[in-house]
């Protein structure tokens, strides 16, 4: 209702257009304001922006871009209001924690794994328990702050691959080197403090 | 021959991108004999899965009504 159809915004963009988006859109609120209400009123207030300001939209960046630039405003603003700015702050930082020695952990000079991932039984299990949930918190947020937000774009929020290079100022070379050392770090973090821990359901693992 | 090293990249490059089949077969050689690379491709796409599933979760912690 609140789409008046006074407005009359180029065919390109159309409500249904619009609406596509929501998914991506709402993840991507819901990841940094942490409540699904208030990520549906930032979607909701960002489309609503957006088609009141389709006129501006030169389809040059992309819808997404264009949309997720204008949702970036409505969480800022969000903070703003709260006045916890501080949260926000960890997603837009762009520092080039750059650390070479990254994957030298994970394997030795001839290319082997150095210790390298054992099995995990039944890792669906894991789904079901709240704790697994705050351990794969725990871990993501250990991750280098770039790499953090590649990973966050292209896994928890769902953009193409293209796109996250886009948002996140990368190259496309960066992009696959970024990925791979956060998977690395994910599954290791996740082995250490989840599936190697004893007191897990699981009866027994083998050292 | 390639290492455990390219190999695990390669398995990571083939969760984004359609790899080639020369590509492919170096992996599918590889994971055959190496228990722990095989252990890093199933636990890659966990972790893509796990992905989702914390969104999901999050979406429906207790003090949220809304459903979309």
């Amino acid at each position: 209702m609140l789409l008046s159809a006074e407005m009359n915004p180029p065919d390109q963009l159309n409500e249904a257009l619009l609406a596509e988006h929501r998914p991506v859109l709402f993840r991507y609120a819901l990841l940094q304001l942490k409540d699904s209400e208030l990520a549906d009123d930032a979607v909701q207030e960002t489309l609503l922006a957006a088609w009141q300001a389709s006129a501006n939209f030169e389809g040059r960046a992309g819808l997404r871009t264009w949309l997720i630039g204008i949702l970036k405003h409505k969480i800022a603003d969000h903070w703003r209001r709260s006045a916890r700015e501080v949260v926000t702050a960890e997603f837009d930082q762009i520092d080039n924690d750059e650390d070479e020695s990254d994957e030298d952990a994970f394997f030795m000079s001839n290319g082997h794994w150095n210790g390298g991932p054992s099995t995990w039984n039944d890792p669906e299990a894991a789904f079901k328990q709240q704790e697994f949930w705050t351990i794969y918190e725990t871990c993501h947020n250990n991750l280098p702050a770039k790499m953090a937000q590649v990973f966050m774009l292209r896994e928890l929020v769902g953009l193409d691959t293209d796109e996250v290079c886009q948002e996140a100022g990368i190259s496309d070379a960066n992009y696959w080197v970024t990925m791979h050392r956060a998977r690395l770090r994910l599954r290791e973090c996740l082995e250490i403090r989840w599936f190697n821990q004893p007191k897990t359901k699981k009866e027994n693992n083998h050292a | 021959m390639r290492s455990c090293r390219d190999i695990t990249a390669l398995v990571s490059q083939g969760l984004d991108k359609k790899l080639s089949l020369g590509e492919r077969l170096a992996i599918g050689l590889h994971v055959m004999m190496c228990s722990s690379c095989r252990n890093f491709q199933s636990q890659s796409q966990f972790i893509r899965r796990a992905a989702k599933g914390y969104i999901k979760n999050l979406h429906h912690q207790p003090d949220n009504k809304t459903e979309t």
